[in-house]
């Protein structure tokens, strides 16, 4: 489970019904040493409701569908902000 | 699963429910025998092994042995923490921590 900046949104008027509903949230993954930019960003839906800007921590893979009931068909999930971390 | 050394913890109020009360510890993979670090750190659940800073941990890296481990099966978790490691023999030496 990796850190994340949110660094925007993304809108789809024509998408698959199994996303509907849900905010779509441009992430860039991070290192947890020292919160650097590692790898290209992606898409991850949003389950806590995070904004631009926010550190938050999202999951891959089945663990993303397993964050909301219905499971639906996502595989990136943000699921929590950052508010501090330690990292030695 | 994978062995690794706790190396710091994220905290935050906003977060899904299943982390609510659960400790996320930050733990890099390592080298059994050196203990050097082999990879990117990762944020690991900790529930009842209350896992310190500098421990070497057993780490279960798979989300629906991590769903057992937490008994939460709508945990959105993938690697946990599921034991602190005393000694490992490896290549005939013994690593004590």
């Amino acid at each position: 489970m990796r850190a994340a900046h949110v660094i925007g949104r993304v809108f789809c008027t024509r998408q698959v019904p199994q996303i509907d509903g849900k905010t779509l949230l441009l992430i860039q993954p991070l290192s947890w040493d020292g919160l650097k930019p590692v790898g290209d960003p992606l898409v991850a839906v949003d389950a806590v409701g995070a904004g631009a800007g926010e550190k938050v921590f999202y999951v891959a893979a089945r663990e993303a569908a397993v964050a909301f009931d219905d499971l639906p068909a996502i595989d990136a999930a943000v699921m929590g902000i950052i508010e501090g971390h330690v990292y030695r | 699963m994978f062995i690794a050394k706790i190396v710091g913890n994220v905290w935050g109020t906003r977060k899904h429910g299943s982390l609510v009360g659960a400790r996320l510890l930050l733990a890099v993979p390592v080298d059994p025998a050196s203990g050097r670090p082999i990879g990117e750190a990762v944020m690991a659940v900790d529930q009842r092994m209350s896992a310190g800073p500098g421990d070497t941990v057993l780490v279960m890296d798979e989300g629906n042995s991590a769903r057992q481990i937490l008994d939460d099966k709508k945990a959105p978790v993938r690697t946990v923490i599921c034991g602190i490691v005393d000694a490992i023999f490896y290549q005939g030496k013994a690593v004590k921590f």
